[in-house]
């Protein structure tokens, strides 16, 4: 636990402090009255009112669109599920550059529809719209979709044989049950696109900024640090509210339903209407999630053979100091060194948060520990950049201040990952091995390492992949001759010409192949009859 | 009163307790309990649920702490001795069998913690499953045991590495009624073959009584008697002991000479019983119906087959009702007016 908790102490608590006495320590005084000063600005005002209403709308539309989708998981069976569900699940794992590239190639100049019908959407709110429904269409399906799979079918029969029709059996007996995952579903989603930053910066153009990308320009172009740290406390306060009721939500979630096995509740759709149903959300699927990969891959190869890919290992292109391809292998390394510190800090404290009998304290942590998860790479990378870039520690120079970030970052996926596995291990099967003459340490080795092995894996698995695609904390301290991909991605689209853009689709396929194989090793790892457990986020 | 307690100081003492108190939450759930169990014996501690037995053994076992008061195994102290290195077994209520493993690998947990060779390991788990009646299972998958089955399991596998006291909590519990009174008798052979130092917790006085040389009667997290099974089933110290081992026929009475004065009137009480206000039981045998005007006048308000012989439920003007046992062709139909006699063999003054 006190590995942990330094480690939090030390990369989150501190710079958030830094970024709280950046934006309100002022001239050696105290000022509160700064926040209502930079909340006064229109600019500003601006912004909020633009981040809460476009993940509103973002939210709204991505249930509309994924409710029927986690209907027809649930209830349905047909051949190549599980392949569409680790189709759905690619989104929810690629980097956020990918995503905005991939719409950028479909709707934006140039675009597909561009080509076809002279129709533009990458300057109008429609595009990031569509790239958050794209993100979170595996958020509800996953996690409405993993509880109604295991809502027991014969309730709703129950409801039926005392005479409730099919509708009302439906809506007084699913529902019910149904509404607070799909609360909790709504509010994660909402969360993602409040704090959504890679796919804004890159579809948004001048006209669009959420408040993660408004802190992100008040830093790097306007070099207003204070006004940014104001944003930052703002967001960081917005993030925590939200929190707060995702967790409550959860806790209303983890009461008695009765459960069952979601191999027994799908069959065969019957009837035109279900088979329709079925269709719809195969097109869907289709329309929103495989086209727009397609589009990014096609426009990869937009110069003859792999004209892009080449140009991608010229050093001589100026923007870098190096090759872009160089960030591959640097992606990698940072990708692999953050794995391994987040696989040690996040198993170490879910070890900790699973021992019965956790005092307050320790739960209180729980909830602190996913804070990083909500409170936006921007705000990491920001406090990163203010808080380690002097005495008494300056990581600025050292390497391993980008794997730190993103190990930051993907804690949170290793302890929810960890967390439930652990705590399925009844405390008598040690106490059994301990009777038997295990040590404490073989205990942990002989009982809770075989069980966990799965879990440990998958928790390693998400924490590289969140690290590889992390691009809201890297773009900030990631150092100009060190690009990461997606930060390299980004670099490239900010450029003019035809061979920058290209160069960034080919960049970003490459990014997209190497997360798609990760989830897919993940899919064959998934812990078997925990529904869900991998995806509920 | 015949109470055979062990000194827990006695030498040949190989597990003692000395006032040994564990609180949970300021509530004591094991009160200064006294506890002796001797190289060899069978000591089953028998009490409802809350009655702190498990607590009990899994203080022994090192895995809960003791609040206050000593234990001690072959006369040396345990406080600093953590579970692992203690030496003792315990077979947990529902098995606790090693998921991941097969039969195999959970007998053999202990040894490979102990370090035995490897050779070695598999002698002694073919011997044990041999032991316990599952030869041949070692390669089987646990989830793939019966009830029945995976109780041996977890019997071979606690002790396999020849713990020096053996300790079971609810050891039959889950398991049907008639396999359950089998293995009753499986398990005292076994012990007395092997030699085994047990100590049992079970809230069955059924299985407590066929397995233990001395029932311990736990309540609140105190010892309420202790004697060999005869003994407390004859000789039931308290009004709770008596009602723990299903007996109902229990009333406030004041004994003066032969005589107690209670509810159903004058009961004759064996000779040198303890004078003064007591509670009184008596025994359903003890219960003897004579023809209607004699003795106690009552009805019968219910009767129930009980294999041997039949309850028969009486109801008295005043006082709570009486169960009385009858053999099978003599006993009244319901309704029936009957007179009752009491005879003193059967009757126990209790403390109060």
């Amino acid at each position: 636990m006190v590995l942990p908790v330094a480690f939090f102490a030390l990369f989150f608590a501190y710079p958030v402090a830094a970024i709280v006495a950046r934006g309100l320590h002022v001239d050696g005084v105290w000022q509160f009255g700064r926040i209502g000063d930079v909340l006064a600005e229109s600019g500003v005002r601006h912004v909020l009112w633009f981040t809460v209403w476009q993940a509103l709308a973002s939210t709204a539309l991505t249930l509309l669109i994924a409710l029927p989708g986690a209907y027809v998981f649930a209830r349905f069976e047909f051949r190549g599920k599980q392949v569409l569900r680790a189709v759905v699940t690619v989104p929810f794992v690629l980097p956020t550059v990918v995503v905005g590239t991939a719409f950028l190639a479909l709707l934006g100049r140039g675009g597909l529809l561009d080509e076809l019908w002279g129709v533009r959407l990458d300057t109008t709110v429609w595009a990031i719209l569509l790239a958050h429904v794209f993100f979170n269409y595996a958020v509800v399906v996953r996690t409405v979709g993993g509880l109604w799979s295991q809502l027991d079918p014969r309730q709703e029969e129950a409801a039926r044989m005392l005479g409730a029709s099919r509708f009302a059996a439906w809506r007084k007996v699913t529902l019910p049950a149904l509404a607070p995952a799909v609360a909790a579903a709504a509010l994660m989603v909402f969360l993602f696109t409040f704090t959504s930053f890679g796919v804004v910066q890159i579809l948004g153009g001048p006209t669009f900024a959420t408040l993660e990308v408004e802190i992100y320009r008040q830093t790097s172009e306007i070099f207003d640090l204070s006004t940014a740290a104001v944003l930052t406390l703002v967001q960081f306060a917005a993030v925590g509210a939200i929190l707060a009721v995702h967790a409550w939500t959860v806790r209303r979630r983890e009461t008695a339903l009765r459960l069952v096995d979601a191999s027994v509740t799908a069959r065969r759709p019957r009837g035109a209407g279900q088979w329709a149903l079925l269709a719809g959300v195969l097109g869907t699927v289709v329309l929103l999630v495989v086209l727009p990969l397609a589009v990014l891959v096609e426009r990869s190869f937009g110069a003859p053979g792999f004209g892009y890919y080449e140009a991608l290992t010229n050093d001589d292109g100026g923007i870098f100091l190096v090759a872009p391809i160089e960030a591959v292998g640097n992606s990698l390394r940072y990708a692999l060194a953050a794995t391994a510190i987040a696989v040690v800090i996040g198993g170490l404290a879910a070890t900790a948060l699973a021992r019965r009998g956790a005092g307050r304290l320790v739960r209180g942590f729980d909830a602190l520990l996913m804070l990083p998860l909500g409170v936006s790479a921007v705000t990491v990378g920001f406090g990163f950049l203010i808080a380690l870039d002097e005495p008494p520690l300056d990581l600025r120079s050292s390497w391993i201040l980008v794997p730190l970030a993103q190990a930051l970052v993907g804690v949170p996926f290793v302890i929810r990952t960890m967390l439930p596995v652990l705590r399925a291990v009844d405390t008598r099967l040690r106490e059994a091995a301990a009777v038997l003459g295990a040590s404490p340490w073989r205990v942990w080795r002989e009982v809770d390492l075989p069980l966990v092995r799965r879990a440990l894996l998958i928790a390693a698995g998400f924490a590289f992949a969140v690290s590889l695609g992390e691009f809201g904390a890297t773009v900030f301290i990631a150092r100009p001759d060190n690009p990461t991909l997606p930060v390299a991605v980004a670099r490239l689209l900010g450029r003019p010409g035809d061979l920058n853009y290209g160069q960034a689709m080919a960049l970003s396929t490459i990014l997209m192949v190497v997360c798609a194989v990760a989830l897919l090793v993940l899919e064959r790892l998934r812990v078997p009859s925990r529904a869900g457990a991998t995806g509920e986020f | 009163m015949t109470q055979s307690r062990q000194s827990p100081q006695s030498p040949q003492s190989l597990l003692s307790l000395e006032r040994a108190t564990v609180r949970f939450d300021g509530r004591p759930v094991l009160d200064a309990v006294d506890l002796g169990v001797a190289e060899g014996e069978i000591v089953c501690v028998l009490g409802p649920s809350g009655s702190g037995k498990s607590t009990l053994l899994r203080a022994v076992a090192g895995l809960q702490p003791l609040d206050s008061g000593s234990l001690s195994l072959d006369g040396r102290d345990q406080a600093r001795v953590p579970a692992h290195r203690r030496g003792v077994g315990l077979m947990f209520q529902d098995h606790q069998l090693f998921p991941q493993r097969d039969v195999d690998g959970n007998v053999a947990f202990g040894l490979r913690m102990h370090g035995f060779p490897r050779a070695e390991q598999d002698d002694r788990v073919r011997d044990l499953l041999e032991l316990v009646g599952l030869p041949g299972a070692a390669r089987r998958g646990v989830a793939s045991l019966s009830g029945g089955e995976q109780q041996r399991v977890a019997l071979a596998r606690a002790l396999a590495p020849r713990p020096r006291l053996l300790m079971l909590d609810e050891p039959l519990g889950q398991l049907d009624r008639s396999l359950r009174e089998r293995l009753v008798v499986e398990l005292r052979e076994l012990f007395g073959r092997l030699g085994t130092t047990v100590l049992a917790v079970t809230h069955d006085q059924g299985e407590a009584f066929a397995l233990a040389d001395r029932v311990v009667v736990m309540r609140d997290g105190r010892i309420a008697q202790s004697g060999t099974p005869l003994e407390v089933w004859q000789r039931p110290v308290d009004e709770f002991v008596a009602r723990f081992l299903g007996f109902d026929n229990v009333v406030a009475a004041t004994v003066s000479g032969q005589v107690a004065d209670t509810p159903w009137g004058k009961v004759p009480v064996p000779e040198g019983s303890a004078q003064g206000p007591c509670a009184l039981l008596v025994r359903p045998a003890g219960v003897r119906v004579v023809a209607a005007g004699e003795g106690l006048r009552c009805t019968v308000a219910a009767r129930t087959f009980r294999g041997t012989h039949v309850a028969v439920h009486l109801s008295t003007e005043g006082a709570p009702r009486l169960e009385a046992a009858c053999a099978l062709r003599e006993a009244p139909e319901p309704g029936d007016e009957i007179g009752v006699v009491f005879d003193a063999a059967e009757v126990v003054v209790l403390r109060r």
